[in-house]
């Protein structure tokens, strides 16, 4: 579905990306850890073209992506869900929600998919007339997922998920990942809490300064030494 | 009581085209974070288009801006999609610089289509008012003040309840986020420049009864217009509006109270002040 290929990019003169090959097949949980500046990030960047890379290539179900801008990506059924939820702040839930079904082929679509997350999330159904940025790191989180979910996506990025939420919240998150995944829904998961995601994922790369190390099926890596050590503390 | 009032109504009414000003550069500067230096420009070519209009083809200049506003879009849209859009993302003095220049290109295009000098649009009823319960409203000005509003609503409208409109907004809040929604920011920022030199336009089109048109006349709105957007807080669309009435306020009552000389220092300790207890203007974080 996904085809990253020797992909090469720097910010400036800084590489941060080094040859790196991915592949995410329909239907999977494929998850990217590693440590921080370890390019996870900016790996999910240049999918959704914000970003232009300098060499290499990424393909989405055989379209090369180079040809298209970020809002086209998004058109072709690529969401990313932003590190730091970047939510709208000044606009409500259903205004946020609404902002995510923008595209035509979405807007069709829009009520049944608000039934849809309001099921999978009952608090932002609660929350409906609140300002987006008035709410807590949880249910920012919560929106931010719900309002990537209302682009009817074929595979949604998601960046840091779990950053900067309470041990519960995150457990949450984690099982709507794969209740996504269950939907049909392809996910790449880019994640520092390297222990659950290796848990879900169907498969896995570990990613250091730029390079994929070590590549494999999830509940493998969790087992393996390098990742115990590097990772897991263990 | 009865002078007070007076001045207040006054106020009021030309108020409500300072709005229309502050609201065209504060949606191009959320959306775009581009301070428009051309907007007072934009304006006079507004003005002069009304005036054209109704001196070489007889059209009422309420009525023409059926006309104007359109083809203010367009050459606004033209204005983003040519020139600033190249400088998206470069340094501020740069920006600045950009659209200064514009400015001063149109300007003095106007000066050597009309020459400098002041040219007078006078309508029947450029002098004629209502009475109203002992206070007399100027007739253009009246008029000028229901279109504003009408207007006016039909922006907060589209901003609020359509789709392009809260896609307008979400741009503004973050334009990031946007773009991974699928919203076409580069077509955004078009449609923002296209409706902020549209609502300029509109703005000089109305004023055109009541003010001396000639080329030089931008810069005065142009400051007009800053002071207004920070007033109400860089960006925000309602602060645009209730800025716009204040400083039209301000004006009026310290130019029957004090002396109209005196209406500028006026407007600006009253700037100093918002700014002073509020730095990020009067509505600084708002929903619009």
């Amino acid at each position: 579905m996904l085809k990253v290929d020797k992909l090469n990019f720097s910010y400036g003169d800084m590489q941060v990306i080094w040859d790196l090959d991915l592949v995410v097949n329909a239907g999977e949980i494929v998850t990217v850890v590693g440590a921080n500046g370890a390019g996870k990030s900016t790996t999910l960047r240049n999918i959704s073209r914000l970003v232009k890379w300098q060499s290499g290539s990424i393909s989405f179900n055989d379209a090369d992506l180079a040809k298209f801008e970020p809002h086209e990506v998004v058109e072709m059924g690529i969401v990313q869900v932003p590190e730091g939820r970047k939510i709208f702040p000044e606009m409500t839930v259903i205004e946020n929600l609404r902002m995510g079904s923008f595209i035509k082929s979405a807007r069709p679509k829009r009520d049944e998919n608000i039934d849809r997350v309001f099921t999978m999330f009952p608090r932002l159904k609660e929350r409906e007339k609140q300002l987006g940025g008035t709410m807590s790191g949880g249910e920012q989180q919560m929106l931010a997922i719900a309002r990537g979910l209302m682009t009817n996506p074929k595979l949604i990025l998601l960046d840091e998920p779990s950053l900067g939420l309470a041990p519960l919240m995150v457990k949450f998150i984690f099982d709507i990942i794969q209740e996504i995944n269950r939907q049909g829904v392809t996910v790449l998961l880019v994640e520092q809490n390297v222990y659950q995601s290796l848990r879900i994922a169907h498969r896995a790369y570990v990613l250091e300064t730029g390079r994929v190390v070590m590549t494999g099926v999830g509940e493998e890596l969790l087992n393996n030494d390098h990742v115990k050590k590097a990772f897991l503390g263990m | 009581m009865l002078v007070f009032m007076q001045s207040l109504i006054s106020g009021i009414l030309i108020g409500g085209v300072y709005a229309l000003i502050g609201i065209g550069l504060t949606i191009i500067f959320g959306v775009m974070r581009v301070i428009n230096f051309a907007h007072g420009d934009i304006l006079m070519i507004g003005m002069y288009m009304t005036y054209s209009l109704f001196t070489f083809f007889g059209i009422d200049p309420f009525v023409s801006i059926v006309i104007t506003i359109p083809l203010m879009f367009m050459f606004g849209a033209f204005l983003q999609k040519v020139f600033i859009n190249r400088m998206q993302g470069a340094l501020p003095q740069n920006q600045i610089l950009l659209t200064i220049g514009l400015g001063m290109i149109m300007s003095n295009t106007m000066m050597l289509a009309f020459t400098s000098d002041y040219k007078i649009l006078s309508t029947d009823y450029s002098s004629s008012s209502i009475k109203l319960a002992g206070i007399s409203i100027s007739t253009p000005l009246a008029i000028s003040f229901l279109i504003t509003a009408a207007i006016t609503a039909m922006l907060y409208w589209f901003l609020l309840k359509t789709d392009t409109g809260q896609a307008i907004r979400a741009t503004a809040q973050d334009r990031e986020a946007a773009q991974l929604m699928g919203i076409n920011v580069k077509w955004m920022s078009i449609l923002a420049f296209g409706m902020g030199s549209a609502l300029a336009g509109t703005a000089g089109a109305l004023i055109s009864p009541t003010y001396y048109i000639f080329p030089q006349i931008g810069s005065t709105f142009t400051l007009k217009a800053f002071v207004i957007t920070v007033l109400g807080g860089m960006g925000s669309i309602v602060g645009a509006t209730i800025g716009g009435v204040i400083i039209g306020i301000a004006e009026s009552v310290s130019a029957v109270y004090i002396s109209s000389g005196w209406k500028d220092v006026v407007v600006f300790v009253l700037f100093l002040l918002v700014l002073l207890f509020k730095p990020a203007g009067l509505m600084g974080k708002s929903r619009m």
